[in-house]
């Protein structure tokens, strides 16, 4: 098969094509959308979601999902943010270790109770999602972090950095690229695939399931810890009841856009930030082409939509198995 | 169900010649370890901790009207056991409550009679669980995944519907459900209690509830039986949007007002109930006795917490909480009656 | 060979699956550079046994050592660490992952931050693909290899893993004679290097060809080791189904009527094509052919299970639209599946209710269950199939699967219909159930009923069958009169004729 006939193959082609087809179609209606100032909006806008979304993309890979990320986001942001004012001597890192950290223990307890006692991921994350939620309310006394106890520094990584790219693009695309190496390149990255494609198989090939699958639920909180520091860079101000509310399904929404199948066993990288990229879009268009905020959860709940039938539909075949079987 | 982490049979499973029948359990064994009767022990050792606490909880007509919050949602959960019976899931009930009622709110924002507004809004929760029932039955979706799709949209078409503000100034006829009484019971009650009855009747004595069980223990099995699983199922989807809208005209009435917030997050509440009340995750068990008590239980501890001065969002642990031990203990529960 | 030391050395292995054992205190010893047969018919034991070896499953009782040392088999992994590799039945895969990858994954020595080196992955993977003579692209996903080639990918995995103990589970089921033949060389090389490997087959004429030695089970015990070539094929056949295979043969023939069943030109890509037969009243129509052949698909067809892409159906000379399983009950027509776990039983529901699940209108005419009308239904049944149980409430998961099957007969027996479709019907069923269920189907098709038997078991098949129908990669091979008809027959129209197989993922 040669190299061009794989690559249409693919199902990044397809995520690609509409993210082209988006932009073209909204520069037409509105051509001050295709603009660089847009384009960094759209970059500004999507680190959130992308971090977190190489987590969740990992955790459908393996045929799980992850509903708690938006309180996990929340938890670590307030995690963090009382370190930031409660000791405003410690150093910058402290924070985002603490955040990470808390992160990585919320999504570790996750993967232990969903490996435990073998229960669908699904209801043990809608469990978690109102749990976690619940304990950072106890957590930070139900008070905000005020946007003048957030650290300059940390305001500053939003905005800039010495190559002029703010820092939080930077660490985004940087977590994003070790994903790529980790799922690529790890033989216990491909055995995260491996679970996902067959899982009554996988412990018959050696395949330590349990580990594995708790590792990646650890991953993913551990992104949405870190997606928690970006959110209080970028926002300047976490708040128990706003900080992640509903980020799940953004997060969701940008992955299984991204290709990743909800059956498992199938999602790059590369895919899930063409799918982040084209939500990023969309949410940027919106005001754009004058159309209310209000419609941005609909057309979310719409594209998951036909994200699933898409995948339902050609499952394997790419764009050409699309253009080929139609809507069959 | 066709989730994305039902265990799949293993391919390994053994021919298994098995010579003897064994015996079978006793019956009181049976009774015992059944979930309802957890349910049942823990609703009266609830009942007797929180009236030690506090003496409002001796008195009848405060627990009924403290209910009428959690009981709107109880009654969409009814629905939502069959549906987890049958081995699939809804999780856009809450989303749906949220929709019909801001649709009912424009409409009659717009002009139109309360009856014809009304009615609106029963025909959207009749199309929102038949558009569940399409992409469940017909393009054969999972319902995990699905009826997340649908809750974000649902919600966002509402959010569109109503922005940010509340509708009100409905007739006074319509508003204050909670407060209407049949004797001391607030009418939602009475619409629960008869609602738990008729449901309990037709999962219990019908062919129809039945087959639910039957294609909750193994679609496959039941689609060679020639039980008609595509049909019940979207049956179950249009009944959990109908019985969904009809919660959101409740909760229009009991508030006086509809946004498009309404009946936020409620999707746990309601798989709370459901879990609590002992139905198995993965479908074929699960009754409406336990459903029943499950919520009294939820009431029991909601209140007994905000009593108790908890804070509502810390009570967000609690329930968070519940809903995994609840699935565990169940689990563990046929776990040991199941060979 | 008697002076070598066995390299394995089982002693008194039992296995029970809930309470019931499945093995009895069975003794073996596998020699070095030895093949060794494992023979008995479905649910005899000797997968179950060969699963313990391969840390599938751990042993209710017994010793294993292994070159000398005992050893505790705790898991697959812990199998593949001590050098025992197992290809299993049905070849497992991983389908997103790529060819190469399947031959790896998972394999011992592998550390989990270890790098994947895919050059070198895709050159090992072609020198073992073409070690076992198979053209397939390393780099493309499984998904879409044919049944043959995804179990080549599986021993060429088994080659990889340099285990001494290499347990090949019905390697050949889906294989071609081509196949089969490069699967022996390889087979024999593995002896010369001094490897032990079991073979597990029901096909008498592959152990005769490569086997040393044979052991034979039944009903969880062993019977008999032997050299292959001490024992005949009688002989074998004897000691596998406990008495004389003439005891089979018994049925004679009835009367034969009108068409009840007609099939015209049946297609559904990719499972079966231009599929077409009659069967009659009072004939039992035999349906033969290998694993995959897409004999289940159309059952499942004319069912209504997965209804066929073109091509008629009639019945009793009444074209049939089939859509869905209740389009076929409502004409009379029945079907016991094969996969009884699964298709079959309602697991945790009581026995009154898995048998009255087909005909709800009989137990509850105006929607609302009689209770009294149910059991008596039930109870009826079961004396008349003589099911074996403490009461009608019982969870059928309790029963034996010979009394489930019973349960699962009488489910079609009450829906009272013309035609039988029974897909391999006592698969996994004591010998004496057996000849019970065999009785049956024969006083159904004296009844005049149309009956059509999918079987993998050739004595059953010419046993039972007025007419034996051959399928093989989805095409209809033969149609053999009882008169003419013998294994040999059978399997002649049953092995492939292609160089590859076409039908994909059809496992029956």
């Amino acid at each position: 098969m040669s190299a061009i006939a794989r690559l249409l193959r693919a199902r990044e082609a397809g995520i690609l094509v509409m993210l082209v087809l988006f932009v073209a179609v909204v520069s037409l209606i509105q051509p001050r959308f295709f603009s660089a100032e847009t384009l960094r909006i759209v970059l500004l806008a999507v680190p959130l979601i992308l971090v977190a979304a190489m987590g969740q993309m990992m955790v459908l890979v393996a045929r799980h999902v992850d509903l708690s990320i938006g309180s996990i986001l929340g938890f670590s942001a307030i995690a963090a943010g009382m370190i930031f004012r409660d000791y405003p001597e410690l150093p910058l890192y402290v924070g985002f270790a603490v955040g990470v950290l808390s992160g990585a223990a919320l999504g570790f307890v996750n993967g232990l109770v969903v490996t435990i006692f073998k229960l669908p991921s699904i209801i043990v994350t809608l469990g978690t999602l109102s749990l976690y939620r619940g304990l950072l309310f106890i957590l930070s006394g139900s008070k905000q972090i005020d946007p003048n106890d957030i650290p300059e520094p940390l305001i500053r990584m939003a905005q800039t950095s010495p190559i002029d790219i703010p820092w939080i693009v930077i660490i985004a695309y940087a977590v994003a690229f070790a994903t790529w190496l980790f799922l690529t390149y790890t033989q216990v990255g491909r055995q995260i695939y491996a679970i996902g494609s067959n899982p009554s198989a996988a412990p018959l090939r050696g395949i330590r399931v349990m580990p594995v699958t708790i590792l990646v639920f650890t991953l993913s909180g551990a992104l949405a810890g870190l997606a928690g520091l970006i959110y209080a860079a970028r926002f300047g101000y976490v708040n128990p009841g706003i900080t992640g509310v509903g980020f799940e399904f953004t997060v969701i929404a940008a992955v299984v856009i991204g290709g990743v199948s909800i059956n498992g066993g199938v999602g790059s990288v590369l895919g899930t930030v063409l799918g982040v990229l084209l939500l990023g879009s969309v949410q940027v268009a919106l005001p754009i082409l004058g159309v209310s905020g209000f419609w941005q959860n609909a057309i979310y709940g719409g594209i998951i939509l036909i994200a699933l039938v898409i995948d339902r539909t050609v499952r394997q075949g790419g764009l050409r198995g699309l253009l080929a079987r139609g809507g069959a | 169900m066709n989730s994305i982490d039902k265990p799949t049979p293993s391919t390994t499973t053994p021919t298994i010649v098995v010579r003897e029948a064994a015996a079978p359990r006793p019956r009181w064994q049976v009774l015992l370890i059944r979930p309802e009767t957890v349910t049942l022990v823990l609703l009266v050792v609830a009942t007797i901790v929180a009236s030690r606490l506090s003496p409002f909880f001796a008195d009848l007509g405060f627990i009924l009207e403290s209910s009428t919050y959690y009981i709107e949602f109880a009654i969409v959960a009814l629905v939502l056991t069959l549906v987890i019976i049958s081995g699939e899931i809804d999780l856009s009930p809450a989303a749906q409550m949220a929709l019909s009622a801001c649709l009912f709110g424009t409409a009659f924002k717009a002009g139109l009679p309360m009856p014809v507004a009304i009615g609106v809004s029963l025909l959207a929760g009749l199309v929102m669980g038949a558009f569940n029932g399409f992409l469940v039955t017909v393009l054969r979706l999972p319902s995990i995944i699905v009826t997340i799709g649908t809750l974000i949209l649902f919600r966002g078409l509402a959010q569109v519907l109503a922005g940010d503000k509340s509708i009100g100034g409905f007739p006074s006829w319509f508003v204050g459900i909670d407060y209407r009484m049949v004797g001391i019971v607030p009418v939602p009650v009475v619409v629960f209690v008869a609602a738990s009855v008729l449901l309990g009747l037709f999962l219990g004595i019908t062919i129809y509830g039945r087959q639910i069980y039957q294609i909750g223990t193994s679609e496959i099995a039941a689609i060679h039986a020639g039980i008609r699983v595509r049909r019940i199922k979207m049956g179950l989807f249009i009944a959990s949007g109908l019985v969904s809208s009809i919660a959101g005209l409740m909760v229009a009435s009991r508030l006086g007002s509809v946004r498009y917030d309404l009946a936020s997050g409620a999707e746990l509440t309601m798989v709370l109930i459901v879990m609590l009340g002992g139905t198995y995750i993965f479908g074929g068990r699960g009754s409406i006795l336990g459903t029943f008590l499950a919520a009294w239980l939820l009431v029991i501890i909601a209140t007994g917490m905000t009593v108790a001065n908890i804070a509502i969002n810390a009570q967000l642990t609690v329930m968070g909480l519940l809903l995994i031990v609840s699935i565990i203990m169940t689990n563990a529960i046929y776990a040991r009656s199941q060979r | 060979m008697t002076e070598l030391k066995p390299l394995v050395s089982a002693r008194g292995i039992s296995k029970s699956f809930g309470g019931v054992e499945v093995l009895r205190n069975v003794d073996l010893d596998l020699m070095p550079g030895e093949v060794h047969a494992l023979l008995g018919e479905n649910g005899a034991g000797k997968s179950t046994f060969a699963k313990i070896l391969a840390g599938v499953h751990r042993p209710t009782r017994g010793t294993i050592e292994l070159g000398g040392k005992a050893v505790e088999i705790g898991s697959p992994i812990g199998a593949q660490r001590l050098g025992i590799t197992l290809i299993h039945q049905e070849p497992i895969s991983f389908p997103d992952l790529s060819v190469a990858e399947n031959l790896v994954i998972g394999q011992v020595g592998g550390k989990p931050l270890g790098r994947v080196r895919w050059a070198e992955l895709a050159k090992e993977a072609r020198r073992l693909m073409g070690l076992l003579n198979v053209p397939i692209d390393v780099t493309v996903p499984m998904r879409g290899l044919s049944i043959a080639d995804q179990q080549m990918v599986e021993i060429a995995r088994a080659l990889a893993s340099d285990s001494r103990l290499i347990i090949m589970d019905e390697p050949t089921a889906a294989l071609t004679p081509k196949e089969v033949e490069t699967l022996f060389t390889i087979v024999r090389r593995l002896r010369e290097e001094g490897r032990t490997i079991i073979f597990i087959s029901h096909r008498l004429e592959e152990v005769r060809a490569i086997c040393d030695r044979v052991t034979i089970f039944r009903d969880g015990d062993k019977i008999e080791t032997a050299e292959t070539a001490s024992l005949t094929d009688a002989d074998i056949i004897r000691r596998m189904i406990g008495r004389p295979v003439a005891d089979y043969l018994h049925r004679g023939v009835g009367h034969v009527g009108a068409v009840a069943l007609s099939v015209r030109g049946l297609t559904l890509p990719g499972r079966f094509e231009n599929i077409s037969f009659d069967v009659r009243k009072g004939e039992i129509v035999g349906l033969g052919g290998l694993v995959g052949a897409g004999r289940t698909d159309v059952a499942r067809a004319i069912f209504g299970v997965a209804p066929a892409a073109s091509g008629t159906i009639e019945i009793d000379g009444k074209p049939a639209e089939i859509r869905e399983p209740t389009d076929a009950i409502a004409r009379g027509v029945a079907f016991v599946s094969e996969d009884r776990a699964i298709a079959g039983i309602f697991r945790s529901l009581s026995v009154e209710t898995n048998i009255t699940a087909a005909v709800p209108e009989r137990i509850a005419p105006k929607g609302i269950i009689r209770r009294a009308v149910e059991k008596a239904l039930a109870k009826e049944s079961v004396e008349k199939l003589r099911i074996r149980l403490a009461t009608v409430r019982q969870p059928i998961g309790e029963l034996s699967g010979g009394n489930q099957q019973k349960a699962i007969l009488a489910r079609w027996l009450l829906a009272e219909p013309d035609i039988l479709i029974l897909d391999e019907p006592t698969r996994g069923i004591d010998i004496g159930v057996k000849a019970e269920f065999y009785d049956r189907i024969g006083e159904l098709a004296a009844a005049g009923r149309a009956i059509l038997l999918i079987s993998s078991e050739l004595p059953e098949l010419l046993a039972l069958s007025d007419r034996i129908l051959v399928m093989s990669e989805g095409k209809l091979t033969a149609d053999i009169p009882r008169a003419e008809a013998s294994q040999e027959t059978i399997m002649h129209a049953a092995v492939p004729r292609s160089g590859r197989h076409t039908v994909s993922g059809a496992a029956a």
